[in-house]
């Protein structure tokens, strides 16, 4: 009897405490979804990030590279025309790539990552190519999209819009 | 009425206790409520108690082994970082009074601190060398602990917390890096955060999440500056707390000769410890050290200026954009391997073993003998000589000979500059860990000992390389040009 009883006093005791620790578990998993989100990063409407009216198509001489720096991007036109919208942050690390007019092509500070006008590695150690942004060409009027910048492996005639 | 003022007069006096040992006089009265033992100490018990009660000095034991006071073996280097942060909560306190984290202010405050604010320069000098140093001593404490055995048996889990400390240490200079806001701060957290992006799966948020955004700005100034001001500062204190309370609870190693006599002069040839009281002995030396080190600190930053450069450019990474100097190893790695390897594969397998250095099986009686024996002495210069002319060596070949990813054009550069250098490299080392021991028929915490050197001298050599001869577009050069 007294055996029985032992028996069904320590399932309640384990089940009690089950029941405070997984409680517990609740709360922490509770207090580190509120600290996350509270840290979460806040963005800004109206910024870097929204879309870019950059100019009428002729403004753009064929084999030119022109900096926008409020989007952080260079709107290359290829020499066949094509409009390419590069986002200026090295794939390495990060650092802002200059373009280089002399040699024709960027030339990361940092650790002297090079890529080609259409953004395609000349020399590592950037692991992919230029990401770009999309281009969108209406009317004659460019604008470019900088909310999504697009990644890519290798550089692609059709990364290109044409007018 | 003239009686009950007279009974209540004899109550006052029954309320005397003659046995109360409380001296009469109220300063007397308030003193001894503070300090309870009796000042200064009249023998060795008094000195133990008053050990004992001090909040402060209750971190230290009562009595230490007499051995472990000689300044050459531990060269106070544990004392001398517990110094630093002492200096650099005094001193980062203080400028939080005329410094607000705001991409608008922040570098217009530093200007004013440099210029208006009385001793401003001074301070910020004090607190910049001093968290520089840090690094430094908290680097060379770890490898005095290794190099005579201190983490043996039952010190291996202060170890860990010593790893724990020095990442610690990194993290609150890489925060701090950032707050002045100008070139060289804005660029290395760039480039350091970036690093982050390559994390798998998780990486690119974890980045996004410590910035505050998709780059640096507003949002990393204050980010950066809540964890540089409070939150490591925080952790930093607790866990040393808990480091120097684990040292009371395990003891020091004490120095012994290469024949395991005790290294000292008044236990010469004996094998026992003599104990001495920690009042004065060990807390005399550790304030006469500290006394000199503020000295000589102060000195420096007298005469010695923190840099300050142009405000930060989002717009212009200046070339070279190099790290900040503690990690200029890491950049140096990056320039070899594949992101991934050099950022995450490689540091984290050097972090992993270095924590899990003292669960090692320890083959031989050599706890307190600097370099273990005579034979790991003569290892350990082999080990950094391999280190230095191997990395030099590799460094070169590297730069001018060897292009991996166009020998394996096939390859995914991941696997061509990653998996394949890293390969080769751990080949080496089995290599040499086998031939070295065979060559010296040594133990294998001797042998471990000499490839702890070589890595370390590796790094180090790595470090060297990155500050002082990567130039413009971090190409190799003689320091000379680099500085030009």
């Amino acid at each position: 009897m007294s055996e029985v009883n032992n028996t069904a006093q320590s399932t309640r005791r384990d089940f009690l405490k089950c029941a405070w620790g997984a409680a517990g578990l609740v709360a922490l998993v509770e207090a580190s979804g509120v600290a996350l989100s509270f840290f979460s990063p806040r963005t800004t409407e109206g910024e870097f990030g929204g879309v870019f009216t950059v100019g009428r198509v002729e403004d753009f001489p064929p084999g030119s590279v022109t900096p926008f720096n409020n989007g952080r991007f260079y709107l290359v036109r290829l020499a066949d025309g094509g409009f390419l919208a590069l986002y200026r942050k090295c794939t390495h690390l990060g650092c802002a790539v200059p373009w280089n007019p002399a040699e024709g092509r960027f030339v990361c500070p940092c650790h002297a990552s090079a890529f080609e006008m259409d953004g395609q590695i000349i020399n590592p150690p950037a692991p992919r190519p230029l990401d770009r942004f999309a281009v969108i060409i209406a009317d004659g009027v460019v604008k470019v999209d900088t909310s999504a910048p697009i990644q890519r492996d290798r550089t692609n005639r059709e990364d290109a819009v044409y007018a | 009425m003239a009686q009950a003022a007279a009974t209540e007069i004899m109550e006052d006096e029954a309320m005397i206790d003659p046995q109360d040992p409380r001296p009469e006089s109220l300063p007397q009265r308030v003193w001894e409520s503070i300090q309870r033992d009796e000042l200064p100490p009249a023998d060795d018990r008094g000195r133990m108690r008053v050990v004992m009660n001090n909040l402060v000095l209750h971190l230290h034991p009562s009595k230490v082994a007499r051995p472990t006071l000689k300044f050459t073996y531990t060269w106070g280097l544990g004392g001398l970082a517990i110094l630093l942060v002492a200096l650099l909560v005094i001193t980062g306190v203080m400028l939080m009074f005329v410094y607000t984290p705001s991409p608008e202010t922040a570098y217009q405050d530093m200007l004013k601190l440099q210029t208006e604010v009385w001793f401003g320069q001074l301070v910020r000098n004090l607190h910049h060398w001093s968290g520089n140093l840090l690094v430094i001593v908290a680097f060379l404490h770890l490898l005095r602990v290794f190099f005579t055995g201190g983490f043996r048996t039952p010190r291996e889990f202060n170890w860990v917390l010593g790893v724990a400390l020095l990442l610690l240490v990194v993290a609150a200079n890489f925060t701090g890096y950032l707050l002045p806001w100008d070139q060289l701060a804005y660029w290395a957290v760039t480039v350091g955060s970036s690093l982050l992006s390559y994390v798998t799966l998780v990486g690119e948020g974890l980045r996004s999440f410590l910035l505050g955004g998709p780059e640096v700005g507003a949002a990393t100034l204050t980010n950066f500056y809540g964890l540089h001001v409070a939150i490591i500062p925080l952790t930093l204190m607790g866990i040393v707390s808990f480091h120097i309370w684990r040292v009371r609870k395990d003891t020091l190693s004490v120095p012994r000769r290469l024949d395991g006599t005790i290294d000292d002069l008044a236990s010469a040839g004996s094998r026992s410890v003599e104990k001495v009281t920690t009042l004065p002995h060990l807390v005399a030396r550790e304030l006469a050290f500290a006394l000199v080190m503020t000295g000589l600190i102060l000195l420096w930053a007298t005469w010695v200026d923190a840099p300050l450069e142009a405000a930060a450019n989002p717009d212009h990474s200046p070339n070279p954009a190099k790290a900040a100097w503690y990690f200029m190893g890491l950049q140096e790695l990056l320039l070899h391997f594949h992101p991934v390897f050099g950022a995450i594969v490689i540091p984290a397998l050097a972090l992993g073993a270095l924590t899990l250095l003292p669960y090692q099986r320890f083959d031989l009686q050599a706890e307190g003998v600097w370099f273990r024996s005579r034979k790991g002495r003569i290892m350990a210069i082999v080990g950094a000589v391999f280190g230095l002319a191997g990395t030099v060596a590799l460094v070169l070949v590297d730069e001018y000979a060897l292009d991996l990813p166009r020998l394996l054009p096939s390859l995914p550069t991941i696997i061509s500059n990653g998996w394949v250098p890293l390969a080769a490299l751990l080949l080496l080392l089995l290599g040499y860990y086998a031939a070295l021991r065979r060559a010296f028929k040594a133990t294998a915490c001797e042998t471990r000992q000499s490839v702890f050197v070589l890595l370390v001298v590796s790094f180090v050599t790595l470090t060297v390389i990155g500050i002082a001869f990567r130039g413009e577009g971090m190409a190799l050069m003689w320091p000379w040009e680099v500085w030009r």
